[in-house]
């Protein structure tokens, strides 16, 4: 048998790099990352496999000492709510205090402090809404009025709650008692994935 | 046109090797795979699950509107601090208030191991469980060929069944959430279909104390009156 010839074993890799190169730019397009959370939470584990919807969700986030917070997921959904609560609770926000609240994925202040929140610059917002979170003790429940809100401009919406793992449990009542109380009775809670024991 | 000359002062050959310039691209397409299944892994793993609830209306129900459940079928979960568990099985009369051994304790299963709330329900809900097992194994043997409704209808008919076991989860105030969401798993790997998540009577708060006083807070105190 002859010998090949060295310079013949060469690849060209161009074609399969040009390849790589175009699906790697359509799953850095496709990736949607989630809306950063004023603060850590670990989920509980469960067996449950069923993913949350892509879209048309609002998540409920609690807190450890109770504070909640609000993401709609739909900007539209978000900026009518605002509009509906600010003139409810005699609010006044100004074209760029929306657009700031438009960029800004989590509710977490009560309506009368809403105009400062959105004056201050994003790096700060965090730190502001854990100060406060929304209202909802029963004389001024403003959480609820979110949520009513929000399914009135789009009944459909999923609710989901999630919550750290050691959050005492009065405190998750509170939330579902909130939610039942506005005949919302069907929610979700986030879970984090873990195998189902043997045999099931 | 400015040029390099490598061949230094040769003559005739001053163009450049043609196959010198042929870059490999091996190492860029290995960096690209990489990345490539790095966004795919991240993509597919940051969703997380969810678990639905249905929480029963507040509104007053209707005496004749509430869901007959056999008594006998019945287990009481009382979700307690550190990871605790006590249950009880069936209903409740004025005459086991005083007795602590009425409720006993036992743990959360872990995924290894069915002892502890896993087994109880497993030996309690047998029926069910073998039927479920039984219809998974049916869709496996049909190669993934049953439609999900009927799969669904099935499992729901075995769960709904009136002999399949009801639980009922109190969660008492020094449980967590994780409690909460562990004890909703069992649920589901115990084939469980009727279950409710409701808020602990005085009665059971007695009942834990008493238990957990060995019946000497059932001595000092009086039992509340059955409802």
């Amino acid at each position: 048998m002859a010998k090949a010839k060295k310079h013949d074993v060469w690849i060209d890799m161009t074609a399969m790099s040009d390849v790589t190169v175009l699906l790697l730019t359509f799953f850095i397009l496709t990736a949607t990352f989630l809306p950063p959370e004023p603060f850590r939470v670990v989920a509980p584990a469960s067996v449950m496999e069923i993913k949350i919807p892509e879209y048309n969700v609002m998540t409920v986030l609690i807190g450890l000492d109770g504070k909640v917070f609000l993401n709609i997921d739909r900007p539209d959904v978000r900026l009518q709510a605002l509009e509906q609560m600010a003139s409810e609770y005699g609010v006044t926000i100004t074209d760029q205090q929306k657009r700031v609240f438009v960029e800004q994925p989590f509710i977490g202040v009560p309506m009368n402090r809403m105009p400062a929140f959105l004056d201050l610059p994003m790096t700060e917002h965090d730190a502001a809404m854990r100060q406060y979170g929304i209202p909802n003790d029963s004389t001024n429940n403003q959480f609820t009025d979110w949520i009513q809100k929000a399914r009135a401009i789009d009944s459909d919406m999923k609710i989901t709650l999630k919550a750290d793992e050691s959050t005492p449990y009065p405190i998750i009542d509170k939330v579902m008692k909130d939610l039942v109380h506005i005949k919302a009775n069907r929610y979700s809670f986030i879970t984090v994935l873990r195998g189902a024991p043997e045999g099931f | 046109m400015a040029q390099i000359q490598t061949g230094g002062g040769d003559g005739g050959r001053n163009q450049p090797k043609k196959h010198n310039t042929r870059v490999d691209f091996t190492p860029m397409v290995d960096m690209m795979l990489l990345l490539l299944t790095f966004f795919m892994f991240v993509t597919t793993l940051s969703k997380p699950q969810i678990m639905d609830i249905a929480m029963p209306s507040d509104a007053e129900v209707l005496e004749d509107e509430t869901p007959k459940v056999k008594e006998s079928r019945a287990i009481t979960l009382l979700l307690g601090e550190e990871d605790k568990v006590y249950y009880y099985l069936g209903k409740i009369d004025e005459s086991s208030y005083s007795d602590y051994t009425t409720i006993k304790e036992t743990t959360y299963s872990t995924r290894t191991s069915n002892e502890g709330l896993r087994g109880i329900l497993l030996e309690r809900n047998a029926e069910a469980v073998n039927l479920m097992r039984e219809l998974k194994l049916e869709r496996l043997e049909r190669g993934d060929k049953m439609p999900v409704e009927e799969f669904n209808e099935r499992s729901n008919k075995i769960k709904g069944d009136i002999d399949a076991l009801t639980v009922v989860i109190k969660p008492l105030e020094s449980s967590n959430y994780k409690n909460l969401v562990d004890a909703l798993d069992e649920m589901q790997i115990c084939s469980v279909g009727k279950y409710a998540i409701v808020d602990a009577t005085e009665g059971d708060l007695f009942l834990v104390e008493n238990y957990r006083t060995r019946g000497a807070y059932g001595e000092a105190n009086l039992a509340p009156q059955a409802r």
